[in-house]
């Protein structure tokens, strides 16, 4: 049991994803939910293009950053294959745009705002995903 | 300019975090998620990490209600469970179950090069611009 467990560096890497939150916050006042940001700039509003475009740019660099001047990056496993990874993603973009938030605008600053919108919904998706992880797990493949 | 640059550095700070903790792993997120199995909570830290910052965050900005920069902060004002919300927040946690990843770790996950997060991310960009195509007010 549990010898996957990291706590440390979950930890870690959870209070850099606050500061990293805390910080669009008190600078473009905005809620650091990725759906949001990036469906924000598939719209090319442009008022608003600048801050999400930088933003994003940020997280796509994050693990070049990492691999190049920190630690370094274990590869990462990917067990679902094309057809899978296709439907996932659409039901991701989907849901994440009809539902107005994912793990970071609903779980890490809607939680943080104390909103009953974004508990409501990040107990639904976690509960839908191990549900889903669950019959995956069990299908008799 | 300076907007820009914070949001930026917001970014690398948030993709960092994602990195270290290993959300950017869907096997990560599936042991979190695989309750029955091999249960990793690791996850289960992060949330915990990330709420201790913006906990206070929140709370001390909405004292302030303008941003260091002097403009106005733009914060969600609903509180109703309606249900695109309920029906959503479903759709998206099978999409996270099928697959590992969400939205920002999948952005982050776009540096490895590899063929996986590209379709991942091409596919959630489909879908949400579907949806802002037949929705009638987006956001």
């Amino acid at each position: 049991m549990m010898e996957n467990f990291t706590p440390v560096s979950a930890l870690v890497g959870g209070l850099l994803i606050g500061i990293g939150s805390a910080l669009l916050l008190w600078t473009n006042g905005r809620i650091a939910g990725i759906s949001g940001i990036l469906g924000g700039l598939l719209r090319f509003d442009k008022s608003n293009l600048g801050w999400r475009a930088a933003f994003v740019a940020g997280l796509v660099l994050a693990p070049v950053l990492v691999s190049e001047f920190g630690p370094g990056i274990a590869p990462v496993k990917i067990d679902a294959n094309i057809p899978m990874l296709i439907v996932a993603g659409l039901l991701v973009g989907i849901g994440t745009r009809i539902g107005s938030g994912c793990t970071s605008g609903h779980g890490v600053c809607g939680i943080g705002r104390l909103s009953p919108r974004s508990f409501i919904a990040t107990l639904l998706f976690m509960a839908t995903a191990i549900v889903t992880v669950f019959i995956m797990r069990n299908l008799p493949v | 300019m300076r907007v820009q640059l914070a949001a930026l550095v917001s970014g690398l700070i948030f993709g960092v975090g994602l990195t270290i903790s290993r959300m950017i792993d869907p096997s990560k997120i599936i042991g979190f998620l695989d309750v029955t199995g091999a249960w990793d909570p690791s996850l289960a830290l992060v949330m915990i990490g990330a709420l201790a910052v913006t906990l206070p965050a929140f709370a001390i900005a909405r004292r302030h209600e303008t941003t260091l920069f002097q403009s106005k902060l733009q914060l969600p004002t609903r509180n109703d469970i309606d249900p695109p919300l309920v029906i959503g927040a479903i759709l998206f946690g099978i999409g996270w179950g099928i697959g590992g990843f969400c939205p920002g770790p999948a952005l982050s996950a776009l540096a490895f090069g590899l063929i996986k997060p590209m379709v991942f991310v091409a596919a959630m960009i489909v879908g949400m611009v579907g949806v802002q195509v037949l929705s009638k007010n987006p956001d």
